[in-house]
């Protein structure tokens, strides 16, 4: 608690009592290195958004099609983290706990997301859950593939690695002990995994559901293959950030690419003040 | 809870960690398992919470033969050695998870399980910590939250492993003297695992010392420490030294010649003693060595003492020397224990 404390009092000061040398030059490293990467080309964002005026800003952010965009958008991505929180748990699960053959094998397939072109990807999806695709087929009249459902699978599928990755490190650190105690008390499986084992994983699970949150809004090569592109049904609002671009309607781009991040921003705000609250109750994790 | 472990032998991948052990103890009794690592003291531990199951022999709780069944089914109370505290819940919910968890028909309604977690916190000296999270406390308070917890199921018996490992020396000796106390007063059947013999034998009603998967003695601390029964016993139990003799005639040979000391059968063997049962001596028949270091500990003064082994390594014997008489480094000391035994090779 102390430790904390002090640290955190010592981050409001600009000289910190560190031994360690370098304090000055890293800082500055790091503030260029942010300027250019992310807070100038965010800056310009605004700028170019600025251009429209506030009525031109409103105009676009009430209009019927950027509003149904971003509902596509964050409501997909939000739909494919809670799936991927709920399965890459249980994988992250099976890899950590079972030792069975093939194990490396599906562990780093877990990776393949990340490696792999996301059109790759969105095409393949496109293809087998189409209304005569292998698997969309099994579902029709049910379908898949370019609606939002289709999106949902290609966010799934960029998302599980940030899952199985942020939880994996920490469930591999669980005590044995601390599950034989429970036990020794008297639960049973169930209770000990849903009562002691998976709270301990709360702020990994949240850490992973930013990620795979943040990286599936984001998302534009996989979905455009398999979403159909549907104004007002399926249309993501990255796309119609594409669409405004080839229109030369730049302003109109940057006002709907400036809405995405304010609202991505101030999810992910959200996010981190929970983890920073489950981490002061539950130690660091 | 009586406790009856009958020929227990437990292996792991064919490596036998417990040996045909066999140990009865006594309703109320407090016992220290006592052993080197690998000795297998913590196997014969989780054995009788049910953590690991016996490959053969039995373990009864009283007259109910429990070998089978499972560790929620045994009733016993655990003390982990990092104590294993759930970090997501407060103090008060630690120790009333054992209680929560009961299936809704013997579950105590909320308000006793509140009331027992707060007796149980005054048990434990740790009133007003409730809300605190484990991260939040001392070592020597998670040890007792940890215990805490596990009386809070009313055990049958109360196993606690390494109780003690992880706390700094002071804490240590404070909590030692705090769980005798405890123990007086709720009178709980207790086993506890320890590598630290000077816990056992100041805690424990009795010692079980144990090595290689076997019980080499069992005992009270004067009968460990003043009967040891096998050579592996001497040397674990405090300070020892010892020399290969052999007795013919009823007289102790060393190196062939007699040092002092007489014994019934004739054997050959290995002679121990106890640095404190020795006295100087200048008797031709006795033990003789070169004095190579003399070192002060605390009440005492022990000297290091090398016996000539014909052209070998020497011998090397340690022999408490009276304080007001040191000895000169590189003199000759003459000596003959007053309390010893041999055994057999």
């Amino acid at each position: 608690m102390t430790a904390s404390a002090t640290a955190s009092k010592a981050g409001w000061r600009v000289k910190q009592p560190s031994i360690i040398p370098g304090f000055g030059l890293t800082l500055g490293f790091s503030l260029a290195y942010l300027s250019l990467i992310i807070l100038i080309p965010i800056a310009g964002l605004l700028w170019r958004t600025a251009e429209l005026g506030w009525s031109g800003f409103f105009a676009i952010l009430t209009d019927e099609r950027t509003i149904r965009a971003l509902y596509v958008s964050f409501g997909t991505a939000f739909a494919a983290a809670l799936i991927n929180v709920i399965f890459g748990t249980i994988l992250a699960w099976v890899l950590t706990r079972y030792r069975f053959p093939g194990r490396r094998l599906i562990d780093a397939m877990v990776d393949l997301p990340f490696a792999l072109p996301t059109a790759v990807a969105g095409i393949a999806f496109a293809s087998l859950y189409a209304p005569n695709g292998w698997v969309g087929s099994l579902f029709m009249p049910f379908r898949i593939a370019f609606t939002p459902y289709g999106i949902v699978i290609a966010l799934i599928f960029i998302g599980l690695p940030f899952v199985v990755r942020t939880v994996q490190p920490i469930m591999e650190e669980i005590d044995r002990e601390v599950e034989e105690a429970a036990a020794t008390l008297g639960a049973n499986r169930f209770q000990t995994i849903f009562q002691v084992l998976l709270p301990g994983l709360t702020p990994a699970v949240l850490t992973g559901f930013a990620l795979a949150f943040a990286r599936g809004v984001g998302e534009y090569g996989s979905v455009i293959f398999i979403a159909g592109n549907i104004p007002y049904v399926s249309e993501i609002a990255p796309l119609l950030i594409v669409i405004r671009l080839e229109e030369f309607n730049y302003a109109g781009a940057t006002a709907i690419a400036t809405i995405m991040l304010l609202i991505s921003f101030a999810m992910l705000l959200v996010i981190n003040l929970i983890q920073a609250w489950s981490r002061r109750r539950y130690g660091n994790v | 809870m009586e406790v009856r472990i009958n020929n227990i032998r437990k292996e792991f991948d064919r490596f036998a960690a417990l040996n045909d052990v066999s140990l009865n103890i006594a309703s109320g009794e407090l016992i220290a398992l006592l052993g080197p690592s690998g000795s297998g003291k913590t196997t014969l531990l989780r054995l009788i919470a049910g953590l690991d199951f016996p490959t053969d022999g039995k373990i009864f709780f009283g007259d109910e033969d429990a070998s089978h069944h499972s560790v929620q089914d045994r009733h016993v109370g655990f003390v982990f050695q990092h104590y294993a505290l759930f970090r997501h819940m407060t103090v008060a919910q630690n120790i009333g998870f054992g209680l929560k968890v009961r299936p809704s028909a013997s579950r105590p309604p909320k308000t006793e399980i509140k009331k027992r977690v707060s007796d149980l916190l005054d048990m434990v000296q740790l009133s007003g910590l409730e809300n605190r999270y484990p991260n939040q406390l001392s070592g020597g308070q998670r040890q007792r939250v940890a215990l805490a917890r596990a009386m809070a199921i009313e055990p049958r018996i109360l196993l606690l492993d390494e109780p003690f490992g992880a706390l700094d020396a002071k804490v240590r000796k404070e909590l030692r003297r705090w769980l005798r106390e405890f123990h007086d007063r709720t009178g709980h059947t207790t086993v506890f695992v320890t590598h630290d013999q000077e816990e056992a034998l100041e805690l424990a009603d009795r010692v079980v010392v144990m090595s290689q998967g076997k019980i080499e003695q069992v005992g009270s601390a004067d009968d460990v420490y003043d009967r040891p029964q096998s050579p592996f016993v001497f040397s674990f139990i405090g300070e020892s030294s010892h020399l290969p003799v052999e007795v013919k005639d009823g007289t102790v040979l060393f190196q062939g010649e007699p040092i002092g000391l007489s014994e019934g059968a004739n054997t050959a063997g290995d002679l121990f003693f106890r640095p404190e049962d020795v006295v100087l001596t200048d008797e031709s028949q006795a033990l003789s060595g070169k004095v190579t270091a003399c070192r002060r500990l605390a009440g005492t003064r022990i000297a290091e003492i090398d016996i000539a082994n014909n052209g070998h390594a020497p011998f090397h014997v340690e022999v408490e020397v009276p304080l007001h008489a040191p000895v000169e480094l590189g003199a000759e000391a003459r000596f003959r224990p007053t309390r010893w035994k041999i055994f057999n090779k």
